[in-house]
C-alpha cells in the first residue's frame, strides 16, 4: 500500500479533544467533523488537510476513544498520519475506519512532500527515507480491506 | 506463572490473542456509532445479547433534539435487540459495571478510554472504539497484543488527607502522558492490598492517562467481600512469579494532596503551590471521583458552611444518589448551597450543563484537564475530593485540612 501528501506537522500528545471538541460529538453527520477538525488547536489547519500527510510528535491521539477523531481526520482528506507513537485506542481506531498511521520519527517541513509504502514499510520525506514500524497481520488485513466494517461485510 | 495480564488473556507478553469478550458495553455517545458501524457490517447477528451493554451517561438527559433522536435510535435498538438497557439517571457506564456486574479474570471492553477503570477487580478491562465494539456485538470477539506490564509496588498507607486521587495524580506525573503506552500497570505489595476498592476504581481510572491499556489489581480478600455484598462468590488471585517490564515504588506515606495544572494530566503540583488560585467552579463527581464515599467525605467538609463559588455534584449513579439522599449526605450538599446533578458523566466532557466560559477556572475530581474540555477558553484543575471541598469553601485552591 503507496501513498503520498504534503507534510502539515503539529506537536506531540496531540488528544482527540483537540482533533474533535466533545461539542461536536451528537451527530453522525461527517461534514460537521470536517468543519471542525483540529479547531481547538489550530482553526486554518482543516483547510489544509485534503491531501495532507499529518507529521505528529509522539502520543498522537491520546485521550478519549471517540472514533469521530480518526474519522474527521480520514474525512477531511487526510492521506496517513506519521508519528513516533500513537495512543493505542486512536490507533485502532484509525486502522478499523481505513486511515493509515505509520509509526517513525521523521523531520518535518510544512507543505514538502512525504511519500510511504506500508507494505514495504518505509516513509521519505526531504530527500530521506526512513524504515517504519510494521503493522501487524491483522491491521494490515484490515487496512486492506478499507476498514473493519469491510473487513466484517467480506469475512461475515 | 505470569503477570495477570498475560494470565486473564492466555497468551505471553506481545502475543496477538484472540479472545472471547465476557462483557461489552457502549454509552450513548460511543454508542450510536457502535450501532452505525454495526448495521454497515451487515446488522446480521448480536452474540449473546446478555452480556452486551448500553448505559446513557454522557448527555442525560439529553441537551437538545439532535442528541435526543440519536438518543431515541440507540435505546429502542437496545432494548428491542434485548442488550442490557440503562437509561438516562442510572449513573456512569463505569460505575455501573462497578457495582457487582464485573468480575475477576473476566474481559471487559467498553467503548471508552476509561473502561480500565474495572481493572480494580482483577477483570482485563480496556477501552476501544465504536467500530472494534461493533464487531465485538457481531462476533463476541475481539483481538489483542498482550502487554507488558508494569509493577507499582505500593507500601504502608495514605496518612494525613491524602487520598488515593492524590497517589493517581502523583503515578500520572511520574510515568508521564505516553509513558506506559501499550502497556498495562499492575498496582501490588502490601499498600495496594490495603486500598478499598472505591480507591482502587481511582488508581485504575487514571491508567489510560499514562496511555496505559489496562490498570489492574490482583483480586483479594477486599474484592471478595465487596462481591459478596453484590451476591456472587468468586476467589481471590494469587499473584505468580512474573516479569515487570519496569517497577515503579510508591511509599504512599509520602504521597501529599496534590493537583493536576492545566492542560496536562502529568503536571502535577502540591496543592500547596497553587494554594489562592482562584476557582469559578468546584466539580464534584465523574467515574473518577463520584462515588458515595467521595460525596461524604465532601459533605463531611461543606457541612454546616457555604460554599464560596458555584458547586456542581453529580452522583457517579443512582445507587450512589439513593445512598447519599438516605444518610442525609444530599442534604448537607445542598444545604451548604452545591447544585445537584443528574447521576452521569455531567460536566466532565464539556456537552452541557457546567460549560466553562472564556477565562474561567474550574477545580474538578475528574480525570482530563485537556485544553477547552470543559468549555473553550475555560481552564481544568484536577484534584481529589478532600482538596475540592476546602477549595469550594475559600473560593480558591486551598489545602485539606486533616478530617
Ligand atoms: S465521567 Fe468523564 S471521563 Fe468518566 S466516562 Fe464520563 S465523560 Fe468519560
Amino acid at each position: 500500500m503507496q501513498g503520498k501528501g504534503r507534510a502539515v506537522c503539529v506537536g506531540a500528545d496531540i488528544d482527540t479533544d483537540l482533533v474533535i471538541a466533545g461539542r461536536y460529538l451528537r451527530t453522525k453527520d461527517r461534514s460537521i467533523w470536517i468543519a471542525h477538525v483540529f479547531e481547538d488547536l489550530d482553526p486554518s489547519l482543516a483547510s489544509r488537510l485534503n491531501g495532507a500527510v499529518i507529521v505528529a510528535g509522539k502520543n498522537f491521539g491520546c485521550g478519549s476513544s471517540r472514533e469521530q477523531a480518526a474519522i474527521a481526520i480520514r474525512e477531511a482528506g487526510v492521506v496517513a498520519v506519521v508519528a513516533p507513537s500513537f495512543a493505542r485506542i486512536f490507533f485502532r481506531n484509525a486502522i478499523n475506519i481505513g486511515l493509515p498511521l505509520i509509526e517513525c520519527t521523521i523531520t518535518c517541513n510544512e507543505g514538502s512532500p512525504v511519500t510511504f509504502d506500508l507494505t514495504e514499510g518505509w516513509v521519505e520525506a526531504e530527500g530521506k527515507k526512513y524504515s517504519t514500524r510494521p503493522l501487524s497481520a491483522k491491521m494490515r488485513e484490515i487496512l486492506a480491506a478499507g476498514g473493519l466494517v469491510n473487513y466484517w461485510r467480506t469475512h461475515g | 506463572m505470569g503477570t495477570l495480564s498475560e494470565r486473564i488473556l492466555n497468551g505471553s507478553t506481545g502475543e496477538y490473542v484472540d479472545c472471547c469478550v465476557d462483557r461489552a458495553y457502549v454509552h450513548d455517545g460511543t454508542g450510536v456509532l457502535t450501532l452505525e458501524a454495526w448495521k454497515n457490517m451487515g446488522g446480521r447477528g448480536i452474540q449473546d445479547a446478555a452480556h452486551l451493554y448500553v448505559l446513557f451517561d454522557h448527555i442525560v438527559p439529553a441537551n437538545n433534539s439532535t442528541t435526543a433522536t440519536l438518543q431515541h435510535e440507540l435505546r429502542e435498538f437496545a432494548c428491542s435487540s434485548f442488550l442490557q438497557f440503562s437509561d438516562i439517571g442510572g449513573g456512569i457506564c463505569h460505575q455501573l459495571m462497578s457495582e457487582g456486574i464485573v468480575l475477576p479474570d473476566e474481559i471487559v471492553v467498553g467503548a471508552d478510554s476509561h473502561t480500565c477503570t474495572l481493572g480494580a477487580f482483577g477483570a482485563f478491562a480496556t477501552g476501544v472504539g465504536a467500530t472494534d465494539m461493533a464487531a465485538i456485538w457481531k462476533t463476541g470477539e475481539t483481538w489483542f497484543r498482550v502487554p507488558e506490564s508494569i509493577g507499582i509496588h505500593l507500601s504502608g498507607t495514605l496518612t494525613g488527607s491524602a487520598e488515593a486521587k492524590d497517589l493517581a495524580l502523583t503515578y500520572v506525573s511520574r510515568l508521564g502522558m505516553d509513558g506506559a503506552s501499550y502497556q498495562s500497570l499492575e498496582f501490588v505489595g502490601e499498600g495496594a492490598a490495603a486500598i478499598p476498592i472505591d480507591g482502587r476504581l481511582t488508581l485504575c481510572n487514571l491508567a489510560v492517562e499514562t496511555g496505559a491499556k489496562a490498570g489492574m489489581f490482583y483480586a483479594d480478600d477486599i474484592t471478595v467481600q465487596y462481591l459478596a455484598t453484590a451476591g456472587h462468590t468468586v476467589q481471590a488471585q494469587e499473584p505468580e512469579p512474573c516479569t515487570y517490564i519496569r517497577e515503579i515504588d510508591f511509599d504512599l506515606p509520602d504521597i501529599v494532596p496534590v493537583i493536576a495544572v492545566p492542560p496536562r494530566v502529568d503536571t502535577v503540583k502540591p496543592v500547596s503551590d497553587l494554594a489562592g488560585l482562584h476557582v469559578d467552579q468546584v466539580f464534584v463527581g465523574t467515574c473518577t471521583n463520584g462515588r458515595y464515599s467521595d460525596l461524604a467525605r465532601f459533605a463531611r467538609v461543606v457541612k454546616g458552611r457555604k460554599v464560596a463559588v458555584r458547586t456542581i455534584v453529580v452522583p457517579a449513579s443512582r445507587a450512589v444518589l439513593e445512598k447519599a439522599i438516605r444518610n442525609g449526605v444530599l442534604m448537607d450538599l445542598v444545604e451548604a448551597g452545591c447544585s445537584i446533578g443528574t447521576p452521569g458523566c455531567g460536566p466532565c466532557l464539556g456537552a452541557h450543563m457546567g460549560v466553562l466560559g472564556e477565562g474561567e477556572v474550574c477545580l474538578s475530581t475528574a480525570n482530563r484537564n485537556f485544553r477547552n474540555r470543559m468549555g473553550v477558553g475555560g481552564e481544568i484543575y484536577l484534584s481529589s475530593v478532600a482538596t475540592a471541598a476546602a477549595s469550594a469553601l475559600e473560593g480558591e485552591i486551598t489545602e485539606p485540612g486533616v478530617s
